[in-house]
């Protein structure tokens, strides 16, 4: 193993760690940093990947994620929550233990799902693509178990981490207009989620997506 | 099938551009006109721009064949210009048919000033998304349009701020957005495999390029990628067991936007899906991706039907029978054969017609007894004979009795099923009989007998619903030769 | 020169035994300074120990057998695990015999008999005592496990004098499963031996105190061996720590010159694990005795992530 793929590796290895972190963090602030330290770990792999392979569209990328995954939206999400005034709040999760297992095993699932691919591609980034359909499938776990809006949305977010680092690891990055479209998706997408949270705390007098229950098919 | 380059005639095609621009265009342009008198119109005249260049296009390809535009970023063939063509002429009809219910909802007070700018602009941009996905090239490309799609009608589901359609909203915001990441997934993994045989670059997504060397692709990667891929796409087509959105949208958001999003969206996302399952096939030489889509289809039929039965509410229950209808068409996409998906073929085309006729007259409905629960609706024929009738002449129309189109399509799909895949006919059968009964039962009460006293009268919006019926009347009846041709072709690319 | 290696067996051993009350000091040293007391020195614990050896032992007029056996055979098992550890050189006999999976077995034994000994009164504080200790015991191990597979993996074997050789050979690079094994390896330490967040060992709360309220009811040498051994451990879990993550200047095969020098690099190291250990008691606050699972959760998950991350990264 050279020393590109180990550095990689050890950025994926955090990657994982912030995941799993967002998983059971309970602290809206907390949660909110997480998410950005996650964001700056892809965007150091992608510019390691991006200068190890000269593969020079991975610098806009990782550029891309840096202003938006680590500045932009944690940002938004701050002002969000201090307008809101839900900063302090603590989350109810239950059963951390069990989500922990059952994120390990999540993880167990996705390696074995990647193993086609790491064993046609040639890249050095091969073996984090488990890592990051790993992230991936943690950002919809937490969006299944969490039951706050802000932190379903940051797991959202959290897929979409997984996502360009799935796009890296498996081909050096999509190609450029594609990335660009996706963040301009992401972007879009931040602004509605902004809206979003007014019009539920308006509503509802809580982000606790719980008490949305009015649609259930009565049996 | 043999889709290279060169088949392809090159160029610009002005009604292209038009096609994309006008509705791009009328969205900016409304979002400016806002709240103004003119913006209704507007709003039919940005759509019938739209539907005027669908129809030249669709003429071009028929008389010059399939072409590439804009260095290789659009391509058009038969399949994805039949459905721009129907696309741009079911939001024609409803951008003519919210004039009038939108007014009426307006006078009511349930949309504000600042919604309705918001509405007209995000209708458009809506439109604009979904032709973004059909005739674009590239399939991350379609990623971001379909994604885009999603994000234009979030808002517009929300527009009534009550909170079942905030729930609504968010639903359709959190799971649409869980399902399009996986698809986004396995779009990388496409890639991964086109690019060992494509080379880097952008070249390696574009369809036309990955169909011509669709035996190269590695086929373990490939129906690994389709399984992203099915239930990523499969999520907005709406397909059990991934469907929980979408009665919630449905039922919630406007009239105009549930017809849309069930005559457009679930098409458009439909179409997504068979471009990659006709590419996995070639590349496996398999059935796997056609057996995955049967599996979808059949449960979502039988799952669909089931709930009809026990739904209250009248848009909800016309939203599963989306669901249903769309579980038919994924259900022959996959059984795969030209007669399948010519049947397929037309079932869409037939239900984007029916579905958003029927909307229309239940939209109607709603607002004359204030309510959408079936149990308060009654008497419509004697209320309003156009949306009584119309309403049962939609509902004869999707629970496919003859002589309206979609028994031509069921009929087509039934005969493939029982040819290629006997043992399945009767879960069919079942699936459509309970529709039927589920549908006819409900439908029934509400047009006939006297008027309540709380229905009030209106002035429904004639053109469209009669124009739609119409349309899947004499399409039932008699087939033209040229849409017969045109079908053959869009069958041939998919086999 | 070379010595057999059963000599730099017992080297090891004496200075295992010698050296873990002032490690226990040196804690209690940075302890009182990081609170802005003065400081009862750095050999207190040894005055400790003799004053208590020099005291009688009350017994309870109920108690077994078990009572009485349990000090000596903590005492033991103590010396033994620190026998089968490389705290000085990785050229002993001992650990031959036993691998790590015996030395976790070892720890627990000395648990099971100290729980044991805790209910055998019969009164209140020792039955919940152990109960808790058995409930943080039986989370703690599986991930002390997890912690120590993760090595062995890493390293291609189970016996530590291997692990310390092929740690001292490969590449200096930081790998990640090592390091989650290492993140986990510091909780499960900290939850182990007693330390806050998970216990408190200077308090004698009865709402907080899970280590001490089972050997409440000890006195004389029974307590003094009790709290020896408790002093080892200690040390052993911060030299095991020290051999496996940072194996430098442990002495190789027939080299006893380097004894001398292994012991001042462990000196350094256990320094330097002493004031980390300080800076995370001041800092973090006594958690709820329901929230260690989560805590000890947390170090099962860094432990299997990095078994995970061996697997799939390297």
């Amino acid at each position: 193993m050279n020393l590109a793929a180990q550095i990689n590796s050890i950025f994926a290895a955090l990657v994982l760690l912030t995941a799993f972190g967002m998983l059971v963090q309970r602290r809206m602030n907390g949660l909110i940093h997480l998410f950005a330290w996650q964001g700056l770990f892809l965007s150091a792999s992608t510019a390691i990947v991006g200068y190890f392979a000269s593969v020079h569209h991975l610098f806009v990328s990782s550029a891309l994620t840096l202003g938006l995954k680590v500045v932009l939206l944690p940002y938004i999400l701050h002002v969000l929550i201090r307008k809101l005034k839900i900063e302090k709040e603590v989350e109810t999760i239950v059963n951390i233990p069990m989500t922990m297992l059952f994120g390990i095993a999540l993880v167990i699932f996705c390696y074995h799902l990647t193993a086609p691919v790491r064993e046609l591609s040639t890249l050095m980034t091969r073996s984090t693509l488990a890592v990051a359909l790993a992230t991936v499938m943690l950002g919809l776990l937490m969006m299944i178990t969490r039951r706050h809006a802000v932190t379903q949305i940051i797991g959202f977010l959290a897929m979409e981490n997984g996502l360009f680092f799935a796009a890296t690891s498996a081909t050096y990055g999509m190609p450029l207009v594609v990335e660009l479209g996706v963040a301009l998706d992401i972007l879009i997408a931040a602004f509605i989620f902004g809206i979003f949270f007014f019009h539920i705390h308006e509503t509802f007098d809580s982000l606790n997506v719980e008490k949305m229950a009015r649609l259930k098919e009565e049996d | 099938m043999d889709l290279s380059v060169g088949e392809y005639a090159v160029g610009a095609s002005t009604m292209l551009l038009i096609l994309l621009l006008a509705p791009f265009g009328s969205a900016i342009i409304l979002a400016f006109v806002g709240d103004r008198k003119l913006a209704p119109e507007l709003n039919i005249i940005g759509s019938a721009a739209t539907f005027g260049a669908g129809v030249g296009l669709a003429l071009e390809v028929y008389f010059r064949g399939p072409m590439l535009a804009g260095g290789k970023f659009f391509f058009v063939d038969a399949f994805n210009v039949y459905l721009a063509v129907l696309t741009s002429f079911v939001s024609m009809t409803t951008a003519v048919f919210s004039r009038r219910y939108m007014r009426r909802e307006r006078e009511h007070g349930r949309v504000g000033h600042l919604g309705m700018r918001f509405y007209h602009a995000m209708f458009q941009l809506f439109i604009f998304a979904m032709l973004l996905c059909l005739l674009t090239n590239n399939v991350g490309i379609l990623w971001i349009a379909m994604e885009l799609a999603t994000l234009s009608t979030v808002l517009l589901v929300s527009l009534y701020r009550t909170p079942s359609a905030i729930e609504a909203a968010w639903k359709y915001f959190i799971l649409c957005g869980v399902g399009i990441a996986q698809a986004l997934f396995g779009t990388v993994l496409l890639y991964f495999a086109a690019e060992k045989v494509l080379g880097e670059g952008g070249e390696a997504l574009l369809w036309t390029n990955l169909a011509g060397v669709g035996d190269k692709l590695e086929p373990t990667i490939l129906s690994l990628a389709f399984v992203f891929l099915m239930v990523g796409y499969g999520t907005k087509v709406g397909l059990v067991p991934i469907h929980h959105w979408l009665p919630d949208a449905h039922s919630e958001g406007p009239t105009p936007i549930s017809a849309v999003l069930s005559g457009l969206l679930l098409n458009i996302a439909l179409y997504a899906l068979v471009r990659c399952k006709v590419l996995v096939d070639v590349s496996t030489g398999s059935h796997h991706a056609g057996s995955i889509m049967m599996g979808f289809g059949l449960l979502s039929i039988i799952v669909a039907s089931f709930s009809l039965l026990r739904q209250k509410d009248i848009k909800r229950m016309f939203a599963y029978s989306s669901i249903e209808h769309m579980g038919i068409a994924t259900f022959a996409f996959g059984l795969g054969g030209s007669v399948a998906t010519y049947g397929a073929l037309l079932h869409m085309l037939m239900h984007s017609l029916t579905k958003s006729s029927i909307f229309f007259t239940v939209g109607h409905a709603a607002q004359m007894h204030g309510t959408q629960e079936m149990d308060r609706i009654r008497g419509l024929i004697k209320g309003n004979p156009l949306v009584g009738w119309g309403m049962i002449f939609g509902v004869m129309a999707i629970v496919g009795l003859p002589p309206f189109g979609i028994f031509t399509s069921e009929f087509l799909i039934l005969t493939a099923t029982i040819k290629d895949a006997p043992y399945l006919t009767p879960l069919l059968l079942l699936g459509l009989g309970i529709a039927f009964a589920a549908l006819v039962r409900r439908v029934q009460p509400m047009v006939a007998g006297p008027r309540p006293s709380y229905q009030v009268g209106m002035k429904p919006a004639h053109v469209p619903v009669i124009l739609l019926m119409t349309l899947v009347l004499v399409l039932g009846l008699y087939m033209p030769q040229f849409l017969s041709a045109w079908f053959d072709k869009a069958v041939g690319l998919l086999r | 020169m070379s010595a057999p290696p059963f000599v730099i067996e017992i080297v090891q051993v004496l200075f295992l035994l010698a050296t873990a009350p002032l490690f226990a000091g040196w804690v209690k040293v940075l302890k009182c300074w990081s609170q802005g007391r003065t400081s009862p020195g750095l050999f207190q614990p040894y005055r400790d120990i003799r004053k208590l050896f020099s005291k009688e032992v009350v017994l309870a007029h109920n108690a077994s057998w078990i009572f009485r056996f349990t000090p000596y055979l903590v005492f033991g098992v103590t010396v033994l695990a620190g026998a089968i550890i490389p705290v000085l050189s990785d050229d002993l006999p001992l650990a031959a015999t036993a691998d790590v999976i015996a030395l976790v077995a070892l720890f627990a034994i000395g648990r099971f008999f100290t729980a044991l000994a805790g209910m055998d009164i019969g009164t209140a504080f020792g039955g919940m005592g152990s109960s808790r200790e058995m409930t943080i015991a039986s989370l703690a191990e599986p991930a002390m496990l997890m912690a120590v597979f993760t090595i062995s993996l890493a390293s291609g074997s189970t016996s530590l004098s291997h692990m310390v050789k092929s740690m001292q050979l490969g590449p200096a690079l930081i790998r990640p499963s090592l390091a989650f094994a290492l993140l986990a390896y510091v909780l499960i330490t900290i939850a182990e031996t007693g330390r806050i967040p998970v216990d408190n060992p200077a308090t004698h709360l009865e709402l907080t105190m899970i280590h001490e309220a089972m050997i409440l009811e000890y006195s004389g040498r029974h307590l003094a061996l009790i709290e020896w051994a408790n002093m080892m451990k200690l040390f052993l879990f911060m030299a095991l720590g020290a051999a496996v993550f940072f194996p430098f200047g442990i002495a190789g095969e027939g080299d006893p010159g380097g004894l001398a020098f292994a012991a001042l690099a462990l000196g350094l190291k256990l320094c330097l694990a002493g004031i980390i250990l300080v800076l995370i008691e001041t800092g973090l606050a006594k958690m709820r005795l329901f929230r260690v699972t989560e805590f000890l959760g947390s170090a099962f998950l860094l432990a299997a992530l990095g078994m995970l991350s061996f697997f799939i990264l390297e």
